[in-house]
């Protein structure tokens, strides 16, 4: 079985029982293990052995073939194929795909859809700072400056915790005016997304990922 | 104290009804719950608007506006009794003070109703768990803790009739277990690490309402299984897991009750009627009528053993008839006149059993409500003591009830349902055997996650 197929059906490794189907059989630890072994590029294992697996995960889900819980599965698969390409990310040698800032707003303690949106980020081979649930606009900025070319990704699912959204979008903003702001939670919309300025609003978890494979070179 | 419920309060269906509760409560303004009439029990929240100090005024008024519109609406449409539900937002608990003022508001003006109206009421206060803040939660210990505790004091003093909470002990490990349909862990979460905060936290509210004479109502497995139950409904998670979950939610909202919580239970918790049949406490639900909050695959089958009808949350916002709050406290209103006319003309099982059979073949979520179900699941809760134990039990009774109704066609699932399904006996069969195999492999599986000496481990 091929590396993007077991992504895909979040096969970790020999020992892990996920899918019964496959136990006792390699995973995607041993075939991204066996491919460095044989020399094979990293930016190739990653962009023909791993992504594929994600994206055919992506789309399934999209198509409402799967449930978030498989994609996830996949996710924490590559996640263990990404430790082992660890080493080619540090020399330079695999370009990231980028860093996400995420966080839940100010006076909001909800961190489920935040917390969806890291894996599925992280699984896309994004970098993630999660700053937590009640986070201030200053706490983002600063943030934002740490990670200058980071996007940034703000949850709220309260009604009256959505409108430090718009704050925390401008104080953002006055900081660096290019830093791309994505917005998403129970209570706000993409009327709101436009009202507050935000580059982008997405109805469920795996939105962000999805929109940014098929553009990536929008957020450059 | 714990108490352990070895049988059940309700042994029969028929005896699984609204508006009767083996064990009614007395609380409020003259209003007993459980004694044959089902009550609307009305929340609110705020419309989009930040809370700080410069608009608490603002958030004050809001506050005037809806008790004047909910009170008079109530009065003109004559109903038998009211709940008031009074459910913090945060700053309202990391600021007790803010909470009590508003609590004592609503409090003058329940008081001045009943004296004006001679109409029955209550006002529940459910302070928000801020132990959620902290990641992994401290939980027993902490600025969080003192100021959720604190909550809960200046909200009795306020004049709180009765005190809830949805609580979170668990939902850390239950978060990541949900998002990865690990049952083990979902079962080691609810079974172990909820249990254990909860009792230890509703010996810490109990004793509170006992010094300030408040009734303690019970908590929610909102963190829980209505995350599960929001996270199917979107299509995200299969809803036999969300169906799954609920019945393995009624023994960590059981340890409530076996601390000394006497009911009504919350809204939220839709895991209500095991409770109901385990402990004879009065319940309450929301279902159709709290369509203005969230979505639900319960609308009707929720009402069925109803001894509160609530409407979840609602914001102040103006519609063509009034403001919300009062709209819904309308509709609440005529589902509790039907309630009440059946049970008064000796129809009430017959009106159960259309809820019941109006929702059942919808979906997985509705047969965990269904009553003899409940009761199969509530049985095999009471049948032992250990809470890790009872959860086991209530997952397993829940995949065969929910199997037999596969097998007999009476529910179709669609087929990527199917495909879940199909891996449920794998995962099922995985769930560690006893409390200690099952710490093990919390530690095992979710070490960082969660801390264990916030649950006494």
């Amino acid at each position: 079985m091929d590396l993007a197929r077991l992504v895909e059906l979040g096969k970790i490794d020999k020992n892990t029982p996920h899918p019964p189907a496959l136990i006792g059989q390699d995973g995607v630890l041993e075939l991204t293990q066996l491919a460095i072994k044989k020399e094979i590029k990293a930016q190739i294992i990653l962009n023909e052995g791993l992504m594929p697996g994600m994206h055919a995960i992506g789309e399934k889900l999209s198509r409402g073939e799967v449930f978030i819980t498989d994609m996830l599965i996949a996710a924490r698969a590559m996640n263990v194929a990404l430790g082992q390409l660890k080493p080619f990310f540090l020399s330079g040698e695999i370009q990231a795909k980028g860093t996400i800032v995420l966080g839940t707003v100010k006076g909001d303690l909800h961190d489920i859809g935040k917390n969806l949106v890291k894996m599925i980020m992280e699984g896309d081979g994004w970098e993630v700072k999660d700053l937590g649930t009640d986070v201030s606009e200053e706490q983002f900025v600063e943030a934002v400056n740490n990670s200058t070319d980071a996007i940034v990704g703000i949850s709220a699912l309260l009604t009256t915790t959505m409108l430090h959204m718009g704050s925390a979008v401008q104080r953002l903003r006055e900081n660096n005016p290019n830093t791309k702001i994505y917005i998403g939670g129970a209570p706000v919309s993409q009327s709101f997304c436009e009202e507050i300025g935000a580059d982008g609003y997405f109805s469920n978890p795996h939105g962000l990922a999805r929109e940014l494979r098929k553009a990536p070179k929008l957020l450059i | 104290m714990t108490k352990y419920f070895g049988s059940l309060a309700i042994k029969h269906p028929d005896d699984l009804i609204f508006g009767y509760a083996p064990k009614p409560v007395s609380c409020g303004q003259g209003l007993t719950i459980g004694v044959g009439q089902v009550f609307p029990e009305i929340n609110f929240t705020l419309p989009p608007m930040l809370i700080n100090e410069s608009n608490w005024n603002e958030v004050l008024s809001h506050y005037h506006n809806i008790c004047e519109n909910v009170l008079a609406r109530a009065e003109k449409l004559r109903v038998p009794g009211i709940v008031m539900e009074f459910e913090h937002l945060p700053p309202m608990s990391m600021k007790p003070e803010l909470g009590a003022e508003i609590t004592s508001l609503i409090k003058n003006y329940l008081l001045e109703f009943y004296r004006r109206t001679g109409i029955p009421n209550a006002l529940r206060v459910t302070v928000v768990d801020l132990r959620d803040a902290d990641h992994p939660p401290l939980l027993r210990s902490g600025q969080r803790w003192e100021q959720t505790r604190e909550a809960f004091i200046l909200s009795a003093v306020a004049g709180a009739d009765i005190l809830s909470i949805e609580s979170v002990g668990g939902k850390e490990v239950h978060d990541q277990a949900l998002m990865y349909s690990d049952l083990s862990g979902i079962v080691a979460s609810l079974g172990i690490l909820a249990c254990r905060d909860m009792g230890w936290l509703w010996d810490e509210i109990v004793d509170i309402c006992k010094e300030y004479d408040v009734v303690p109502g019970g908590d929610t497995a909102c963190g829980f299984s209505n995350t599960a139950m929001q996270m199917a409904g979107q299509g995200l998670l299969p809803a036999t897991l969300s169906a799954l979950v609920r019945a393995a939610s009624a023994p960590r909202s059981l340890v409530a009750y076996e601390h000394g919580a006497i009911g009504p239970s919350k809204d939220c918790a839709y895991e209500g009627p095991i409770i109901k049949a385990i402990t004879g406490v009065p319940i309450s639900m929301e279902g159709k009528s709290s369509c203005c909050a969230h979505f639900s695959p319960l609308g009707n089958i929720a009402g069925a053993m109803a001894d509160l009808w609530s409407n979840e949350s609602v914001q102040n916002i103006k519609l063509l008839s009034g403001t919300a709050p009062e709209a819904f406290l309308e509709l609440l209103a005529y589902d509790c006149r039907l309630f009440n006319i059946a049970e008064n003309k000796n129809e009430s099982r017959m009106y159960r059993d259309l809820l019941v059979r109006s929702d059942l073949e919808q979906s997985p979520e509705a047969l965990m409500l269904e009553p003899q179900t409940v009761l199969r699941i509530a049985r095999s809760i009471a049948q032992c003591p250990n809470p890790y134990t009872q959860t086991r039990n209530a997952i397993f009774t829940a995949f065969k009830s929910l199997q037999d109704a596969v097998d007999s066609n009476q529910l179709k699932l669609p087929s990527r349902e199917q495909t879940w399904w199909s891996k449920i006996p794998g995962l099922l069969a995985q769930i560690p055997e006893n409390e200690n195999e099952a710490i093990e492999y919390l530690i095992t599986t979710y070490h960082g996650v969660f801390n264990p000496q916030a649950y006494g481990l």
